[in-house]
């Protein structure tokens, strides 16, 4: 479905993907695990056009997504849940939903859209007249979801979804993940929580200061020695 | 009875600073730039429509109609070239570009329209109002001004917030980034705020000249300095602030030009302005949205 083939990316002289490629199949959940620096957001950033790769390849679908221009990588299906949330804090939650159905054209279905998300988050409903601003951390995280899954895509890039919550609510996001994979949807996720990522993925990529240095099925991964010590502390 | 009739004035000519505001506000909020070129559109746009009235000599209706479609094309045109190819420069490149533009604009239309001021002929036929017996009278033009600032106001609060443009106005304005990975055109996006606050650059100049006809190559420059401070005072990028600026500018400048000094109004204007700054840095309605991490 999406593949990245021999991708290099730099920020000014600093070449922060050195060579990296992988694939993403249909329905799968595919974990990219890493240190902080490693290149993790940086990939995603080129996938959905923010910044421009130096050499490569992102094909999705058959098409060459680096020459489509950022603004209309969401209409062929790609939703981007950015690190750090990025909700719009002056518009208010359901405000930002509707943001997510930017470029949906289809009014109704729109609505229907709006009905499911309230339904897989109900605290969202509850919210949806209060300024995103005002929502905390974990609410900003399921509105940040929510407005992903208001494009209706068919794949979602998930940059640290778990970043900066409570245990509690770090597994709520990770049931959440598991409910999008099995309403068909693929998830590439991008997360320093190397083992709550594993354990719900289907394959990972380990990348290291800009190469993928370990790939394999997210099983293996986890039962991997060298992993085991860089990124699951144990 | 003086008072109050200063008091209208000073509304009136703060409604004209405020609809200005409204275009550097908006075009600050959403491209982060300050458009020092602003106030020379307002210029072009008192000569457009003089021009067609008195030169030509259609109705005023036609001319203001013509100037804001020009001033919006005007607008357009300079953000295409000048500022645009400018969108990951430094800010000071690009308030050096505006700034150049505004001289641009200036010593354009001194080649086109001469170095002699002209007189304006006011576009709003309505007579005056005279109330309490004749000792207070109201002008056409504030008559028009004032509802027409308060209609445009209104019309914008519920653009931006009630339509998908105006969300993605205010999402753009918020964080680019995002606002793009929701599929929003920035480019087009940042277009439409320059045609709207163009357009109401027109508007601006057809009632200002109306009410003060002097019209030379600089005289949109004060009134756009004076629609600056207002943006500033009110709090740039807020549209409620815009238009509450503009208007307590407007009141300042009249009742100290009354009561004071008419040499020292525009110093005060100014020291007011500082004086604000140092008590609330953001303005009047800054933007200080609480914020959990």
């Amino acid at each position: 479905m999406l593949e990245i083939k021999n991708l290099q990316v730099y920020y000014g002289l600093i070449q922060a993907i050195k060579d990296v490629s992988f694939k993403v199949n249909e329905g799968e959940v595919i974990a990219l695990i890493g240190a902080n620096g490693a290149g993790k957001t940086t990939i995603l950033h080129t996938i959905t056009g923010l910044l421009p790769a130096k050499n490569g390849e992102v094909v999705y679908e058959g098409k060459d997504l680096l020459k489509i221009p950022a603004h209309e990588i969401i209409s062929h299906g790609i939703a981007h849940v950015p690190e750090g949330r990025q909700v719009f804090s002056q518009l208010t939650v359901y405000e930002n939903l509707l943001m997510g159905a930017y470029t949906r054209k289809d009014k109704d279905e729109i609505e229907e859209s709006l009905v499911n998300i309230y339904k897989r988050f109900p605290r969202l409903e509850e919210r949806k007249g209060q300024y995103a601003g005002t929502l905390s951390g974990g609410e900003q995280q399921m509105l940040a979801m929510g407005r992903a899954l208001m494009s209706k895509p068919r794949i979602v890039l998930m940059d640290e979804p778990s970043m900066g919550l409570s245990p509690i609510l770090v597994e709520e996001v990770f049931d959440i993940i598991e409910s999008i994979r099995k309403s068909g949807t693929t998830v590439l996720l991008v997360e320093q929580n190397a083992k709550k990522a594993l354990s719900i993925a289907d394959r990972g990529y380990v990348l290291e200061t800009g190469n993928i240095v370990l790939e394999g099925s997210a099983s293996s991964l986890l039962n991997d020695e060298s992993v085991k010590k860089a990124y699951l502390g144990e | 009875m003086s008072f109050l009739s200063y008091l209208i004035r000073g509304i009136s000519l703060g409604s004209v600073y405020s609809i200005i505001a409204l275009g550097y506000t908006m075009v600050y909020g959403i491209a982060k730039m300050l458009n020092f070129a602003h106030g020379d559109i307002i210029m072009i746009g008192g000569y457009v429509i003089f021009t067609i009235m008195s030169t030509i000599g259609l109705p005023p209706f036609v001319a203001v109609l013509v100037g804001i479609v020009l001033c919006t094309l005007l607008g357009v045109t300079i953000e295409r070239i000048a500022y645009k190819p400018l969108r990951s420069a430094s800010s000071l490149a690009v308030l050096i570009t505006a700034i150049g533009v505004s001289y641009f604009l200036q010593n354009f239309a001194l080649l086109i329209f001469g170095a002699d001021a002209k007189s304006f002929t006011s576009v709003i036929k309505l007579s005056p109002l005279e109330l309490a017996g004749g000792k207070l009278t109201i002008s056409g033009e504030t008559l028009v001004t004032i509802p027409l600032c308060i209609i445009i106001m209104v019309f914008l609060s519920v653009f931006v917030k009630k339509t998908k443009v105006g969300r993605g106005m205010i999402a753009v304005s918020e964080n680019k980034e995002a606002a793009i990975l929701m599929g929003v055109n920035v480019n087009r996006t940042i277009a439409i705020t320059f045609a709207i606050g163009s357009a109401l650059a027109a508007v601006a100049s057809a009632l200002m000249f109306s009410a003060y006809p002097a019209l030379s190559t600089t005289s949109g420059a004060m009134p756009g300095i004076k629609a600056f401070v207002a943006a500033v005072f009110g709090g740039i990028g807020s549209i409620p602030g815009a238009m509450i600026g503009g208007i307590l500018l407007g009141i300042i400048e009249i009742l100290s030009r009354a009561y004071i000094s008419s040499q020292l109004a525009d110093a005060i204007v100014f020291l007011v302005l500082i004086l604000v700054l140092l008590v609330k840095p953001t303005g009047i309605l800054g933007k200080k949205i609480q914020e959990k991490v």
